[in-house]
């Protein structure tokens, strides 16, 4: 809606603390949703490494597996994946209408599984490089 | 010529003299006005401190007032009214407006969330001023007008775009058919009664569209009070199949139902417990069902 003035504190993002469950649902599945747009480039420019011979590609995977910042990137990528996908089943869930009265719970069930299934795969993740 | 010229002098030296005059006059008014503004200062000082040995609360007021110099910067008062047991958020800005500063502008009526004019933004929440306890909230308490909206005054917002929603989708009964006979009631069923008992609930107050991140940067969404209205009618099983169609053509625009992103703040501020987003989800998917045909 229009504005007469800048409202500042009552209309910005200082405000993010009272979001609710949906809203940030809704910021993080954006967010995420972003993330693997991005990852997916990363992907095939890492996959095509192989137009030009086995031994490229083996290289190429091996130096980037050897440092530790790509092991913590993947551990990261898991967790935005898999918040992606636990909240996308449960946004069409929400279009169907179903469990609506739960959405928040939901929410937060997607958030502690995506917690739980990062952190159980912290160890395969980093196997080796630390 | 020259007599003229001796007239505009004689004529400017009077205005001169009745300046001074009004100048005088008006450091008078002045004075008389700050003296009346200290006045009000120590006896709502003394009004305040009287309270030391009763419960209070603490109100942190936003004031704005775009037509007073003084007023433009936007601020916050405090005021720290007399408590009592089931004491709204309305009773205690009665109280300061009557008390404190008559100044002090919101809109209210009905006092028993009947009116939907007193939707405010109270502790960082959409909320009816008389339906919200200050029992149930931390102090102080802010009280700011709706986000996302026009501030007029102190607490009240243009809410003329919002009614301008409501009425693109056309909110009164508008059946196909009549009954012949012109008195005769027009029955409903129990079932689709039951079906829109709480979309009927609406009074208008606006704080669901405040809450709406989306209605917020996109001053064209429908929002979710008038899908709402939209369904109410749409779901009516009373006006028929053809106005349904109309109605459902009115919400599936670009910037209908298919705007909601479901975040559920609508439904969560809602003072009338209307399921708003599952509304306007059930909208979408009878949108959905009237366009996709495969056959
Ligand atoms: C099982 C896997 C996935 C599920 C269940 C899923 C589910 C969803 C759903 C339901 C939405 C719509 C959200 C809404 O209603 O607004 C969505 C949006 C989106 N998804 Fe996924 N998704 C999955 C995988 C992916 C992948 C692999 C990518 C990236 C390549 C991706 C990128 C996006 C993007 C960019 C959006 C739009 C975000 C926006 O609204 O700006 N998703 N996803
Ligand atoms: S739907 Fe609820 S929040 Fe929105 S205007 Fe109506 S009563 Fe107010
Ligand atoms: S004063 Fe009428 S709804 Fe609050």
């Amino acid at each position: 809606m229009s504005q007469r003035y800048n409202r500042g504190a009552v209309e910005d993002f200082g405000r993010w603390r009272e979001f609710s469950a949906g809203m940030w649902a809704w910021i993080f599945h954006k967010f995420t949703g972003w993330v693997l747009v991005g990852y997916l480039f990363t992907h095939i420019a890492v996959l095509s490494t192989a137009t030009s011979g086995a031994a490229a590609y083996t290289g190429t995977i091996r130096t980037l597996e050897s440092l530790l910042i790509v092991r913590l990137l993947e551990v990261g990528l898991l967790a935005v994946a898999v918040f992606h996908i636990l909240n996308g089943v449960r946004l069409l869930f929400v279009d169907l209408g179903v469990g609506l009265t739960s959405q928040d719970r939901s929410f937060y069930a997607s958030l502690i599984l995506t917690g739980a299934i990062t952190v159980a795969s912290v160890p395969t993740f980093l196997a080796g490089a630390v | 010529m020259s007599t003229q010229k001796q007239k505009q002098t004689e004529e400017s030296s009077e205005e001169t003299a009745i300046e001074t005059e009004t100048s005088s006059h008006q450091q008078r008014r002045l004075d008389e006005k700050a003296a009346r503004k200290a006045d009000r200062e120590a006896q709502r000082q003394a009004a305040e401190e009287s309270l030391d040995d009763e419960e209070t609360v603490k109100l942190k007021v936003f004031r704005f007032d775009p037509e007073v110099p003084e007023k433009e910067e936007p601020r916050f008062d405090t005021f720290v009214v007399p408590f009592h047991k089931g004491m709204t958020v309305l009773d205690a800005l009665i109280y300061a407006r009557d008390h404190y500063d008559s100044s002090l502008t919101f809109r209210h009526s009905c006092q028993q969330a009947i009116c939907g004019s007193d939707a405010l933004f109270v502790n960082g929440r959409q909320r009816l001023g008389c339906k919200t306890q200050l029992a149930d909230l931390d102090g102080p308490v802010r009280i700011e007008p709706l986000p996302h909206a026009e501030v007029v005054k102190d607490l009240v917002v243009d809410m003329e775009h919002f009614y301008d929603q409501m009425e693109a989708v056309e909110p009164f009964f508008d059946a196909d058919e009549l009954p012949d006979d012109e008195l005769e009631e027009q029955r409903q069923d129990r079932q689709n009664r039951e079906k829109i008992k709480m979309s009927t609930r609406c009074i208008w107050c606006g704080a669901c569209m405040s809450s709406c991140n989306i209605a917020a940067g996109d001053n064209e969404y429908l929002g979710p009070a008038a899908i709402n209205k939209a369904y109410r009618f749409a779901m009516d099983e009373r006006e028929g199949e053809d106005r349904k169609e109309e109605r459902m053509r009115i919400v599936e625009q670009e910037h209908g139902v298919w705007r909601c992103q479901t975040q559920f703040s609508c439904t969560e501020v809602c003072p009338k417990d209307i399921p708003l987003t599952e509304h306007i989800q059930e909208l979408k998917r009878e949108a959905v069902k009237n366009n996709l045909k495969f056959w």
